[in-house]
């Protein structure tokens, strides 16, 4: 590959300092910074309100709050934690930032577009946030009706107006990725040169895409049932409440692909430059990405099998669903691979990359058995099923964020973390998460319900463990917060590669300047050319 | 996008289209067919809506990456309604 060395020294983050500056802004990474702000502040409210489950469940009788305060509870952390953190997390931060510097290009396609997906995002957040402070809601995430679209005495409207909003900003963001994957690749950058976290957010944008419509007006039509009357959903009234679960899944199945796919991008980066390794089966690991976007919108039957959904429908969902095992397996084999002999360089990208993958197989081998429909008659409903998409959501998708965030924060900011608090962060956050939602599984297939404050004595050992869990899993959470903002002012500078990463993004200087690249790169290399075993000088902090 | 520039002419024509076919949904509520009610009347919005698709959103002068996700748009349509189907036409009562 080829580019110019920046020698320009005004970059992205010091070229304005005023409010204007940023909330006017069209470049793609200041809005990335923007995003970065913005659900972290929702992730904070989604952990405050994980706090107030976990600290009720202490107790068998759940003495902290009332039942319906426990509703509330639980709906809003649903619902804060997936629309507002894990569904833009990775796409609206790291792919803002990375993917036009990834593929060679100046922005992405359409700047203002991309802004005005941060406006809408913030829109739908005040929404949500005002229907939370005005007293909450308590239908959970899901807004099953008719409960959501006729009984609920809590604040629907208002949230679902805020959901269906910010829908628009993940299809702007979608489009613009599509746009510019399409339109702007550096000559000599063909698909099949691409970076895996293109792959994995041009499939995800697709699902954005074709599937977020469908939530949006899914959402409309509860808002609709409620306030005028008409039967859609609700059967008193000549609705049928099993259309909602089927419009409802046939995007929030998807939507955990949306969740997963881009962090599987980001554990592809981070395998392949820590190991060393160009990475094993690159096609199969591109078209996987693709096959687990397509062969998500088949299986959202397998959340209603005991719904009342025909017995037909349910094995055809059920054997539909284990097709998606087939494109997962080939990532987690193929990752596998290429550390196979590789030259490992334990540093807190890879571990939290570990974190993914293992943590990942067993969410994803657990949803195998959820997608088996007797077994699942079992548990659903159950701790088992919450502990399975926690794996998933937490394990897998919040991992790999962590990880995008310790191998891309030097080329973000230009400064280097502290490596050893890092390190030692991700291991507690790994214990944590481990001893927070293991011992969910075991709960669940001993029969202990979601969505209850109270439970039988019996069970408590268990809650008490997951709830200590959790403890060390915020500590986990809240010391990376520390080292980072400190690395912002004392840490040590970065360099344009301190990994000695291969990808087009290392090729510019850290931080970036406004517009990448001085000169557009060409590329003539495969992606990952990495020298196996060979570390070219030795790598930051290592 | 593509600078292909639609003359008015045909806009016109296109909305004078839509128009009739409006006035033709109207006219067939008079009408009761039994069963062809429904039918015809998605007949006609499926033609409105080809050709709000086609020359209003300018598709029918797109490149093909713009027909592959048009139609791909459509497919997906197809998917979520046949495995909605394939619950409702198979809740039979025991």
């Amino acid at each position: 590959m080829e580019a110019s060395e920046s020698t320009d020294h005004v970059n992205y983050l010091n070229n304005g300092y005023g409010v204007k500056s940023w909330l006017l802004t069209t470049d793609h990474k200041r809005i990335a910074i923007l995003y970065l702000i913005s659900i972290t502040i929702f992730f904070m409210i989604g952990g405050f309100f994980a706090l107030v489950i976990r600290l009720t469940l202490l107790s068998p009788e759940g003495t902290l709050v009332s039942a319906d305060t426990y509703n509330k509870m639980f709906t809003m952390h649903g619902i804060t934690m997936i629309f507002f953190f894990l569904i833009p997390s990775i796409p609206a931060v790291f792919g803002n930032f990375l993917v036009p510097m990834m593929i060679g290009a100046r922005d992405l396609a359409f700047p203002k577009i991309n802004l005005l997906s941060w406006y809408v995002y913030i829109v739908g957040g005040m929404f949500t946030l005002t229907a939370m402070v005005m007293g909450g809601v308590d239908t959970g995430w899901t807004f099953y009706t008719p409960f959501s679209s006729g009984y609920s005495h809590t604040n629907v409207v208002p949230t679902v107006i805020g959901v269906f909003i910010l829908g628009f900003s993940s299809i702007l963001t979608g489009l613009n990725f599509i746009v510019t994957i399409h339109k702007m690749r550096a000559p000599g950058l063909t698909w099949f040169r691409l970076p895996l976290f293109i792959w994995a957010h041009y499939a995800t944008s697709v699902i954005q895409i074709l599937g977020t419509p469908v939530i949006a007006i899914t959402l409309a039509l509860v808002g609709f049932e409620r306030i005028a009357g008409v039967g859609i959903f609700d059967p008193n009234i000549g609705g049928d409440p099993i259309l909602f679960q089927h419009l409802f899944w046939f995007y929030s199945h998807p939507a955990v692909y949306i969740m997963v796919l881009p962090a599987m991008g980001v554990v592809s980066e981070v395998v392949t430059c820590f190991s060393r390794r160009k990475l094993f089966g690159y096609r199969q690991m591109a078209f996987a990405s693709m096959a687990i976007a397509v062969f998500g919108f088949l299986v959202w039957g397998h959340h209603m099998f005991v719904s009342g959904q025909s017995v037909y429908a349910g094995m055809a969902f059920s054997a539909l669903s284990f097709l998606v095992a087939i494109p997962s397996a080939v990532k987690v084999f193929n990752w596998t691979a290429t550390l196979y002999k590789g030259t490992i360089r334990f540093q807190t990208p890879v571990l939290y990359a570990f974190g993914f993958i293992g943590l990942f197989t067993i969410g994803g081998l657990t949803g195998i058995v959820l997608a088996t429909l007797p077994v699942d008659v079992h548990v659903h409903d159950t701790y088992f099923v919450i502990a399975h998409f926690h794996y998933i959501m937490v394990g897998g998708a919040v991992m790999g964020y962590m990880a995008a965030l310790h191998f891309w924060w030097p080329k973000m900011t230009g400064k280097l973390y502290s490596e050893g608090w890092s390190k030692l962060a991700a291991l507690i956050l790994f214990v944590g998460f481990n001893l927070t939602f293991f011992p969910q599984f075991i709960l669940g297939y001993l029969g202990m319900p979601r969505r209850y404050h109270i439970y039988p004595p019996e069970f408590q050992v268990l809650n008490v463990l997951s709830t200590a869990g959790a403890s060390i899993l915020g500590l986990g959470y809240i010391i990376p917060f520390f080292y980072l903002m400190w690395s912002l002012r004392k840490g040590k500078t970065a360099g344009d590669n301190p990994w000695n990463a291969k990808g087009l993004e290392w090729l510019t200087s850290s931080p970036p300047p406004t517009f990448n690249f001085e000169k557009t790169p060409i590329v003539n290399e495969e992606a990952y050319a990495y020298t196996d075993g060979v570390f070219e000088e030795d790598v930051a902090g290592g | 996008m593509n600078g292909h520039v639609v003359s008015r002419k045909v806009y016109y024509f296109i909305f004078a289209a839509l128009m009739v076919l409006l006035i033709l949904t109207i006219s067939m509520a008079y009408f009761d067919l039994g069963p062809f009610n429904v039918i015809i009347a998605l007949v006609i919005a499926i033609i409105k809506a080809t050709l709000v698709i086609l020359y209003f959103m300018h598709v029918r002068y797109g490149s093909r990456v713009t027909w592959v996700f048009v139609s791909a748009g459509f497919f997906w349509l197809i998917i979520m309604f046949t495995l909605t189907m394939s619950d409702f036409v198979t809740r039979f009562s025991f």
